[in-house]
């Protein structure tokens, strides 16, 4: 079964095709990469299947059920949450409150009910932040709840921005290069976690770069080029793709 | 729940007190007068810090709204509809108590709109503008959105301006007495004084209770959110092209309940109200109180007003409001009283505070 | 209405087009260089104006209006040097307050110093009662100086900008600030430079127009919204495109009398404001990929 399926999808900035045709699906309670060089199209399919782009044509299906053309705060109603390639944390918020921001559509208490403070939003609150710090425990971090959520070290605040997606109870869980700017310990820690995280039951799609996390991680891996997808296959095959293979290092000399 | 986010308004309240008790026994009652009025002012203050320092909205046309709210009850309550009394519609409203007969200045009787009725109906109105525009207005941003902020306050500004419906450059007088209670009303009469410093008061305590009872909610996590990193918010389902609105409705209602009631308190409402200067005051304010801090804004508020009102600033009084704002965002765009100054001061109290991960090491 | 009124109608349009075409391209030119809104923009005008009538009391008028300008283009300057240039990462709310700041700090300075009489200066030819008459059509000779003078600003500013070393500097900086200082121009001197330069040309237009539209002590802020509102519907950065969307405005307020009360006229311009912010940002003639694209 396939919870999301991405169908023909293109997205074309002036003269640009960034994302051009493209198609794959991704498979329940799996984990899949998505690669390709510099500028390939990758931040865009992901900002075409998080609401954050409109696409030009194709469509994005989520649990059979089409979320192209939806604003953000829908998609992750529906189910789907997203990290940032570059962490977007909330400044001048703890760490604990950044990841019960993400509990905000599990959560009911609106205007009227937080401007006369009615009792049944104290259990609300108590629930969100005992869930929030949970999750924190889950990932390791909850020694980190109260620290102001910028002033924490890079490494950290994208592990926090994890626990912050998560805090949205994902079916899908989209990672925008989640080892960006880490160091080989740290990528081996996420690679843990994401690894814990599937374990869950959680699908996770991910844009990265680094291949020791990818090959070691994924169970199938999309490789883009300039907009197009070239492979669609399990790691190791990949590896040995041919035109993934020249895509990455240029062409044999003959 | 956390009662200590009640203690600022608890110590509002003794030093409120204190003023009069103080004002009463040393007969200065007439330092009443503009504390109310600095009161109905701050009001609006409160409702605009949330707005800009929460959630991330500048509005350059907050007096607009004041002045709706109070051009509108001021309206209902003046305009004579004796003419048209053996109207279908005016003759139903008169037999149910909706209209009243007064007389007005020049002992003439004359049919009103019931002050309730005026000031209910002109909350609610100005609610529906703030709603009308609010949804274009809050898609943009940055200097988008303050022009267009500041355009709204122009057109109400021109609006009663150049309306004789509105009294033109004279504005509305002759407002009657809105009575709370039997034997309570909001009204200029100086036997009522001291009840007028409490209503204005306490309209000031119950919205700031509102607002600090909002800002700790989930929603007011939410706002913070969206001021914080907006697509992000986004990203985590809050709607927030629907928060932004509706805390920008409520802080428009705090306006627009403040522009009534001063109405009534003063007996009449003038173009100035819906000024630029007015509503650049009241960002001027906000911003130096601290953007997001409610308490900052609020003693600003009642400080600064009541300054400006007996008259200290002189013919400077808007050069005033106008250094404020250049010196502030110059040197400390977070405000005087910022949240940090004060929370490193509540830190010397107390030992459970957001720490950074520096202090620790240093 | 007879082809008489019409031209007077037009006319009256066209001049105070021409005005808020000014202001407009003050703004773009700050706005390129910096990507700040500087609201004081309409002030410069005011001080032209006001300057030029003082000083006329004791020079000649053509004297008078050069020291107006130069006095303003240091004024513009002083802004620039102490409100301005040494803020670090300055964040738009921040620069729009302060601008706003700014702009009522030299409104009270001009009201105390000149108090709250409307001023003008005396017509460069002839008189309020001269006119010149061309095939059965009377204008008065001030408003061809003014069409004249800012025609000429306005060739003038884009010879500058494509042709003069400098121009090419300040375009430089507007594009890429950091290449620009790569390449060894001074971004800081651009940035002054620009504040300089939107406050001549304001000043200019102030002093040409001022015998025919007045001035006084709060015409800056009326004219700021107005220029802002012209550079909004051009295309904020595009100079030609306020030239056209200001005699437009110009032009659609001036025959507004003929279907609304006089006291509502100011309010055309912030409505046309509003309907363009919200319904096509990137005004008239811009696109909205390059709009979209453009950081706040």
């Amino acid at each position: 079964m396939n919870i999301l399926e991405i169908r023909n999808l293109s997205k074309s900035f002036g003269g640009l095709k960034a994302v051009n045709n493209v198609s794959f699906a991704v498979k329940r309670e799996s984990i899949k990469a998505v690669i390709g060089p510099n500028g390939a199209g990758k931040t865009t399919l992901f900002n075409l299947i998080s609401g954050f782009l409109p696409c030009d044509s194709g469509s994005v299906l989520f649990n059979d059920r089409p979320v192209h053309g939806l604003k953000p705060f829908q998609i992750t109603q529906r189910g789907v949450s997203r990290t940032f390639q570059h962490v977007k944390l909330f400044p001048k918020m703890t760490a604990l409150e950044n990841v019960m921001i993400g509990r905000h559509t599990h959560s009911k208490a609106e205007f009227i009910a937080g401007m006369l403070n009615l009792p049944w939003t104290w259990k609300e609150e108590r629930e969100i932040r005992n869930t929030s710090m949970e999750l924190m425990s889950f990932l390791g971090i909850s020694s980190l709840a109260d620290y102001e959520a910028t002033s924490l070290p890079y490494g950290q605040q994208r592990i926090v921005e994890l626990a912050r997606a998560l805090a949205c109870e994902p079916h899908l869980l989209l990672l925008d290069e989640p080892a960006a700017g880490l160091n080989m310990r740290e990528t081996a820690e996420i690679s843990q976690l994401i690894t814990k995280i599937k374990d869950r039951g959680i699908t996770v799609l991910i844009v990265e770069h680094d291949m020791s996390l990818v090959m070691n991680i994924s169970d199938e891996v999309v490789v883009l080029s300039y907009g197009q997808k070239i492979a669609d296959e399990m790691p190791l095959a990949v590896q040995k793709n041919e035109e993934v293979i020249r895509v990455y290092l240029g062409e044999e000399d003959a | 729940m956390d009662y200590k986010r009640y203690f600022q308004p608890f110590f509002l309240i003794i030093v409120l007190i204190s003023i009069q008790l103080f004002t009463y026994f040393t007969d200065t009652g007439y330092y009443l007068t503009q504390l109310t009025m600095a009161a109905y002012y701050s009001l609006v203050i409160i409702g605009l810090c949330v707005l800009m320092g929460y959630a991330g909205q500048i509005s350059l046309g907050h007096a607009g709204f004041f002045a709706i709210g109070g051009y509108i009850s001021a309206l209902l309550t003046t305009y004579n509809l004796l003419p048209y009394k053996d109207h279908m519609i005016i003759s139903f409203f008169s037999k149910t108590g909706l209209l009243v007969l007064r007389e007005n200045l020049y002992g003439i009787k004359i049919l009103n709109v019931h002050p309730w009725l005026a000031c209910i109906g002109a909350i609610l109105f100005t609610v529906l503008i703030a709603y009308i525009i609010g949804g274009p207005v809050l898609k943009l941003k940055g200097h988008y959105l303050a022009m267009a902020t500041l355009g709204f306050g122009i057109i109400v500004f021109r609006i009663v301006l150049g309306t004789a419906l509105f009294g033109e450059a004279d504005g509305l007088s002759d407002v009657p007495a809105f009575t709370l209670f039997p034997g309570v009303e909001v009204s200029g009469n100086l036997t009522m004084r001291i009840q007028n410093y409490y209503i204005a008061y306490g309209l000031v305590i119950i919205g700031l209770i509102i607002l600090i009872n909002l800002i700790n909610s989930r929603v007011g996590r939410a706002l913070r959110s969206i001021h914080g990193a907006e697509d992000a918010s986004d990203a985590m389902g809050v709607d927030t092209a629907k928060y932004k609105l509706h805390t920008f409705v409520l802080s428009a209602a705090f306006a627009a309940v403040a522009g009534v009631f001063l109405t009534h308190y003063n007996g009449g409402i003038g173009p100035s109200e819906a000024s630029v200067m007015k509503s650049i005051r009241y960002v001027a304010i906000v911003a130096v109180g601290g953007m997001a801090n409610l308490w900052g804004a609020l003693t600003m508020g009642i400080v600064l007003n009541y300054l400006s009102l007996r008259g200290y600033f002189g013919s400077f009084d808007d050069a005033v409001f106008g250094v404020i704002l250049i010196i502030i965002m110059l040197f400390t765009p977070e405000g005087l009283l910022r949240y940090q100054l004060l929370s490193q001061i509540k830190k010397v109290f107390s030992n459970k505070e957001p720490r950074t991960i520096h202090n620790e090491h240093s | 209405m007879s082809l008489e009124l019409l031209f007077q109608y037009l006319f009256a349009g066209i001049t105070y087009g021409v005005i808020y075409s000014i202001v407009a391209i003050g703004f773009n030119i700050i706005y390129n260089t910096t990507g700040i809104i500087n609201f004081a923009q309409g002030e410069f005008v005011m001080l032209g104006g006001m300057t030029a009538v003082t000083l006329n009391g004791f020079v000649p008028l053509p004297v008078a209006i050069a020291l107006a300008v130069m006095i303003t283009m240091i004024v513009g300057a002083l802004i620039e040097i102490i409100f301005i240039r040494w803020i670090v990462h300055p964040t738009v709310l921040r620069m729009i307050i302060i601008t706003i700041g700014v702009s009522i700090l030299i409104r009270e300075v001009a009201l105390h110093i000149w108090d709250e009489k409307v001023r003008a200066l005396p017509y460069f030819t002839g008189n309020e009662i001269t006119s010149i008459s061309f095939k059965g059509v009377h204008v008065s000779p001030q408003v061809l100086w003014a069409i004249g003078v800012c025609s000429i600003i306005v060739i003038a500013l884009y010879l500058f900008f494509s042709s003069s070393s400098l121009g090419r500097q300040m375009r430089a900086c507007a594009d890429n600030r950091n290449a620009a200082r790569l390449c060894g121009i001074h971004a800081k001197n651009m940035v002054t430079l620009s504040f300089v330069l939107s406050a001549g040309i304001g000043a200019l237009a102030g002093c040409v127009v001022s015998p025919i539209t007045y001035v006084q002590y709060d015409s800056g802020t009326g004219l700021a919204i107005k220029g802002f509102t012209v550079a909004i519907l051009g295309g904020l950065g595009n100079s030609m495109a306020a030239v056209a969307a200001g005699l437009l405005l110009g032009i659609l307020e001036s025959f507004s009398i003929w279907i609304m009360p006089t006291a509502y006229k100011d309010a055309i311009a912030i409505s046309i404001l509003l309907i363009i912010l919200f319904v096509k940002p990137s005004g008239l003639f811009g696109s909205k990929e390059a709009f979209s694209l453009k950081e706040f």
